[in-house]
């Protein structure tokens, strides 16, 4: 595999986000986002070429569950909690 | 295919017809209306919404109603009631309706990473793990085996000691009922914890009147057990010692290393419920000498109805099984495992693992902030060992208040006053009672589970929620009126009626 660009990595980080966000589930939601930033903090300074492209081939299958999850979760929905604002239908 | 659906279609659509025809009073005009209908119905199934909503608030008005109906008070009592607490509730226009969910010692939700391994089981891979003469078995053998595999990483453990379960309860009743049958020749003895779960306490009792005898320790006020007496409790004939790692109610963590060198001295089985510390708090059965470890899947984000039990192989622990059959798990635990479910616990121990540090970071910060806020408001204790406890649970008593009528003023927050076994009976908690709470206190205190995907921002409404109202009902309390006025409450003989 060749070395991954910047550009691979921040497009990877951009899905990662989207798809977190449509998760309908609150919390689920919440900790995507929440796990999907820490992480890819966590990792910024990797410089291992082995280690980048493990870490994306390993991102690029949770990615793959995100996608799923966050249908499903569209799919199967529940009422808001009390936490949540409710946006109206018609914005 | 689709062409034998099409014909299909209309083929209905004529008996539809016929079927309308047959109806003298109604036939005309129906016939043209059904074909329309027909056509709206094909045209609905194109662009039907995936969607399906479950209206959480209805159900819960419904449980209101049965709720209020089984107590013998008339509605107009709760109505009153309601209306005094109307400015308890939040009402807070804009927002969803569905409660925060605080109760992760209850259960926990299923990760959707956890959801998305168990989907193919589901779906596809449905062979009986136990069928070795095809490709359909092997396949979901493979997957239970690594599931096996997770599950024992968390613990230290080799995979071979592993034996798949329905659950904690059924682990538990596993090992405190078939591990004294099978050494009863020679020792009746076993020991335990008021404490303890339940399950493990009905398990111990079912035991005395199979002969043996039952030693319930007592723990201190901080919930631990005193090794000293734990030491002293050990007779020759004794056969196994269960204390739970984490307790269900107030999150206080025993010390297993302690009691498991106790345990290895005296040459006795120890055996730990770990239900609640399973992949939440560190564990190792070879440093701890834990010889018998329970474990349930749904309160490590996994599905319900899973569980494991972990049997020592070297030095081997022998136990009768419960179950008589195939020979399955060893032989410990016949029945055909449910690959779904176990392939579930596996993934929700694989993450236990990667998340850890992720996850205790998150919990400790939260845990810390809620119970800066909860002990915040004047007249509220911590139960339990402030230091040695699992972060994820906290247990805070507020004093002059009802914990069921808290509870009550609580919509918006999913809480519970104890163990979720117990919660249907108002009785007070028999833990608080055994670590030396009167029953005034045992009746306030409320039980707040913090968990992977609780967030922040709900922890905030919380205390302010709970700050809130506490004061509203301690406004409404007589005994607090009293208390603010510099009356002993215990001074006074109250006369019963």
């Amino acid at each position: 595999m060749s070395s991954l660009t910047r550009t691979q990595v921040l497009g990877l980080y951009k899905q990662f986000i989207k798809n977190a966000n449509n998760f309908n589930d609150y919390n689920f939601k919440n900790y995507f986002l929440r796990r999907t930033r820490a992480s890819f903090r966590e990792n910024r300074d990797v410089k291992d070429q082995e280690k980048l492209n493990l870490l994306y081939t390993n991102a690029l299958k949770d990615l793959g569950v995100l996608k799923r999850q966050s249908l499903i979760s569209q799919m199967y929905t529940f009422d808001k909690l009390v936490v949540e604002p409710l946006k109206t239908e018609h914005e | 295919m689709l062409r034998q659906g099409i014909t299909g279609l209309t083929r209905v659509s004529r008996l539809l017809r016929v079927g309308a025809n047959s109806r003298p009073a109604l036939s005309g005009g129906i016939r043209l209306y059904s074909k329309a209908a027909s056509n709206a119905a094909l045209k609905f199934a194109d662009d039907a919404a995936l969607e399906t909503h479950t209206d959480t608030e209805a159900a819960a008005r419904e449980q209101t109603v049965t709720r209020a109906a089984a107590t013998s008070s008339p509605s107009e009592v709760i109505g009153s009631s309601t209306s005094a607490l109307q400015n308890a509730y939040a009402e807070n226009t804009g927002f969803g309706t569905r409660p925060i969910y605080l109760d992760m010692q209850a259960t926990t939700p299923t990760d959707p990473r956890v959801l998305d391994t168990m989907l193919k089981f589901y779906t596809g891979l449905y062979g009986n793990p136990h069928s070795n003469t095809h490709a359909y078995g092997w396949e979901t053998n493979k997957e239970v085996e690594n599931a096996r595999k997770n599950v024992a990483n968390v613990i230290n453990a080799d995979p071979k000691e592993i034996i798949f379960t329905s659950g904690a309860t059924e682990s538990n009743n596993m090992v405190l009922k078939g591990v004294p049958r099978f050494y009863k020749r020679s020792k009746k003895h076993i020991i335990t914890t008021r404490t303890e779960h339940k399950c493990v306490l009905e398990a111990a009792r079912a035991m005395v009147n199979e002969g043996f005898d039952v030693t319930f320790l007592n723990v201190d006020n901080e919930g631990l057990v005193n090794l000293k007496e734990l030491e002293e409790a050990i007779r020759p004939d004794t056969c196994l010692v269960s204390v739970m790692a984490v307790n269900n109610e107030i999150g206080v963590m025993q010390p297993l290393k302690e009691i498991g060198s106790i345990c290895k001295k005296h040459k006795v089985y120890f055996h730990t419920d770990a239900a609640q510390a399973y992949g939440k708090v560190p564990i190792d059965v070879n440093e701890m000498n834990i010889d018998l470890l329970s474990v349930s899947s749904h309160k490590i984000y996994g599905p319900k109805g899973a569980g494991a039990v972990f049997v020592r192989r070297r030095p081997r622990v022998r136990l009768d099984p419960i179950f008589s059959g195939g020979g399955q798990e060893r032989g410990l635990r016949s029945g055909t495992l449910p690959p779904p479910l176990v392939a579930g616990f596996g993934e929700a121990a694989r993450l236990v693992v990667q998340e850890n540090d992720a996850d205790i970071a998150h919990i400790k910060r939260l845990s810390e902030k809620l119970t800066k806020g909860l002990l915040s408001i004047p007249d509220t204790s911590l139960n339990g060992s402030a230091e040695h406890r699992y972060p994820g649970c906290v247990n805070v008593s507020f004093a002059y208040v009802e914990g069921e009528s808290l509870l009550m003023a609580m919509r918006d927050i999913a809480l519970s006053s104890g163990s979720a076994c117990t919660s249907a009976s108002l009785e007070p908690s028999y833990v608080l009672h055994a670590i030396g709470k009167d029953d005034a206190l045992a009746h306030s205190s409320i039980r707040f589970g913090i968990g992977r995907f609780t967030t922040e921002e709900e922890v905030e409404y919380v205390v302010d929620a709970i700050s809130k109202r506490v004061k509203f009902l301690r406004e409404l309390s007589p005994l607090w009126e009293m208390v603010q006025e510099g009356i002993d409450l215990n001074s006074i003989e109250w006369s019963g009626h």
